[in-house]
């Protein structure tokens, strides 16, 4: 005002030309949130998509007489006598006079892997993560950081290979092992996959717990490990668990690693030097030749619908105690 | 979650392919090629070359088994049946008596299976009834075949493969597996895990592998070890060998005829080569 007609000309021009951009902002604001909560429930209904899908082909095992001649859910649970007339017992063997598709093996096969891959895991990358987020100097946890975030980026493929070539001659050469490729190897390799994803996501926890945690303990005379261990390990606990179910999730349902490594028999042990045949390995094996819309095929999709319903109610109840945990941490603090 | 999209995909790709096939231009000159499992692969590659290269032929390979493709032959379902066994006398009759017309065998690949083992195991040669005791459990030590005082590691292809079948077929005599027999996807993998194992024991396809050894067949009546080769598994001298066949109703005749003779050409047979199996002799 105090400038006179300049300053007020060009305000006046001012008011139009922004005036304008603005609404089309508002619009393109309305558009591109319509686009992103497009994607955001495109996974969704991706996911809805899939379990229908999966569920469509499972579902006749349990309603089609013609699957039935060959496979029912008390055949799938209950031992099956021998064809050449051995003693009963648990087997998968879908290939045969009369085929038979015991889930138990595959079931303690994969819980097997995926417990020895979880245990070897876990520990080692929560201590990394602790060591990168509490007590690496910058520059090492500049170096260290990506380097162990890049081990995600390795194919399976290459991983299965790795295993297969090395570690199951190492294994076997350490232990004397009379399997080369057995639950061990693959679980090690298992542990490979899953360091990486659950190292990232508990150092993210440890590295948002807030630096007033650290101060506080370190003025009350408390040692840089003991504030490690003491306050900031239990201040992410709930990260650091959702960390070890994302974990056990990618090893559940990991396939090239325990197809190339785990040696591929049904058979039921807890020495994790015999081999295992794990669901995925199963459905990745098989699916490609069987026969469409036979009982075989049929219960290779029942599988999958399992294993997916699996980890489903597996990480639900993981997310359940993870808020559980936060709720409790909350309120003591 | 990775694996259950795994699943979709490979599902949707089946899907996908499976629906392709009938919606075919009716005009097309089409082919139904139906049977034995073990040679719906080489059937397919084969129907794929060929279509490539003659456009307005349409081919139809489908599995289900021999047996399920010999009774298609039988009701005039379909125009080519793959067998990997000879047809019965009596299921020819019914051809005979259903259509008025003889059977038509046409073997078009041979198809063999080795044994091996690894360079540092001694053992010189075995019979069918020891690999036989060996796959289903009841020789566990190479000792009771004349080895060393070791366990035997014994390996075995995938279920889906058709070595798999044949070799449950001819040296199982059909009985199962054993269940600790380790499976292992594609004949690479095996020869790859026996090279590094000096316990073990694999079969599959021809393998040029550096810390593998062939085993040669010993015939039960003590004559010669015989070692799969080309000569020997077109003599019938080497026992895990087998002829495939194509069965038409009578003499084949147009586009069914054009196919038979590619497949038994050399394009056909080299196709067969890489596959995995052996040509036929002859052409």
């Amino acid at each position: 005002m105090r400038d006179g007609g300049v300053l007020s000309g060009s305000r006046q021009m001012n008011t139009q030309v922004v005036q304008r951009p603005w609404k089309k902002a508002a619009l393109a604001d309305r558009v591109a949130s319509h686009v992103i909560r497009f994607c955001a429930f495109l996974a969704i209904v991706a996911l809805i998509l899939i379990f229908v899908f999966i569920g469509r082909e499972a579902l006749p095992l349990l309603t089609s007489q013609e699957v039935h001649k060959e496979a029912d859910l008390a055949r799938l649970l209950l031992p099956q006598p021998a064809s050449s007339g051995g003693a009963a017992g648990f087997t998968w063997q879908p290939v045969s006079q009369t085929p038979k598709y015991s889930l138990l093996p595959l079931f303690l096969g994969t819980l097997k892997v995926t417990s020895i891959a979880v245990l070897i895991a876990i520990p080692l990358a929560v201590a990394a993560a602790l060591y990168t987020s509490e007590f690496a100097p910058p520059l090492v946890r500049e170096v260290l950081k990506p380097c162990i975030e890049i081990l995600a980026g390795i194919p399976s493929v290459v991983i299965g290979f790795f295993c297969l070539m090395v570690v199951a001659d190492w294994l076997q050469g350490v232990f004397g092992w009379t399997y080369r490729l057995n639950a061990m190897t693959a679980g090690v390799g298992l542990s490979l996959a899953v360091i990486p994803i659950v190292f990232t996501v508990a150092e993210d926890a440890f590295t948002s717990v807030p630096q007033a945690f650290r101060e506080g303990s370190l003025a009350m005379g408390a040692s840089a490990w003991q504030t490690a261990s003491r306050v900031v390990l239990p201040a992410a606990v709930p990260g650091v668990l959702a960390a070890c179910f994302l974990g056990f999730g990618r090893a559940i349902g990991e396939t090239m690693i325990v197809l190339m490594a785990s040696g591929n028999a049904a058979i039921i042990s807890w020495l994790p030097s015999d081999a295992v045949r794990t669901f995925s390995a199963t459905i990745a094996a098989e699916l490609g030749e069987v026969v469409f819309g036979s009982a075989h095929y049929h219960v290779l999709f029942f599988l999958g619908a399992f294993l997916f319903v699996f980890t489903f109610v597996l990480n639900l109840l993981g997310r359940w105690w993870v808020v559980q945990l936060q709720k409790r941490l909350q309120g003591g603090s | 979650m990775k694996n259950v999209l795994a699943v979709a995909a490979v599902a949707a790709v089946f899907a996908s392919g499976c629906g392709g096939g009938p919606g075919t231009a009716p005009r097309s000159r089409s082919v139904t090629v139906k049977g034995s499992d073990t040679m719906v692969i080489l059937g397919q590659r084969w129907a794929e070359t060929y279509m490539k290269e003659h456009p307005g032929v349409s081919i139809q390979v489908t599995g289900g088994g021999s047996g399920t493709g010999i009774a298609a032959l039988i009701n005039g379902a379909t125009d080519i049946c793959e067998a990997s066994r000879p047809m019965k006398d009596k299921e020819k009759e019914m051809v005979r008596s259903r259509h008025g017309r003889d059977v038509k065998e046409i073997p078009v690949a041979l198809d063999g299976v080795t044994i091996y083992v690894n360079q540092a195991n001694p053992i010189q040669s075995l019979t069918q009834a020891e690999i036989k005791g060996i796959y289903t459990g009841r020789i566990t030590n190479w000792r009771e075949v004349g080895g060393r005082d070791e366990k035997i590691v014994a390996y075995s292809r995938e279920n889906n493969s058709g070595t798999y079948v044949f070799f449950k077929e001819h040296v199982l005599g059909d009985d199962d597996f054993a269940r600790e027999i380790q499976t292992l996807p594609g004949t690479a993998a095996v020869v790859n895990a026996v090279s590094k194992d000096p316990a073990s024991i694999g079969y599959g396809g021809v393998a040029y592998a550096s810390g593998i050894r062939e085993v040669p067949i010993r015939p039960e009546n003590g004559g010669e070890p015989v070692l799969p080769s080309q000569a020997t598994v077109r003599s019938g001298l080497y026992p895990l060998s087998r002829n495939l066949f194509f069965y038409t109703i009578g003499e084949p005749t147009g586009a069914v005829k054009d196919f038979i003779d590619w497949v038994l050409g050399p394009e056909g047979q080299k196709i067969c080569e890489m596959v995995g199996y052996y040509p036929v002799a002859g052409k």
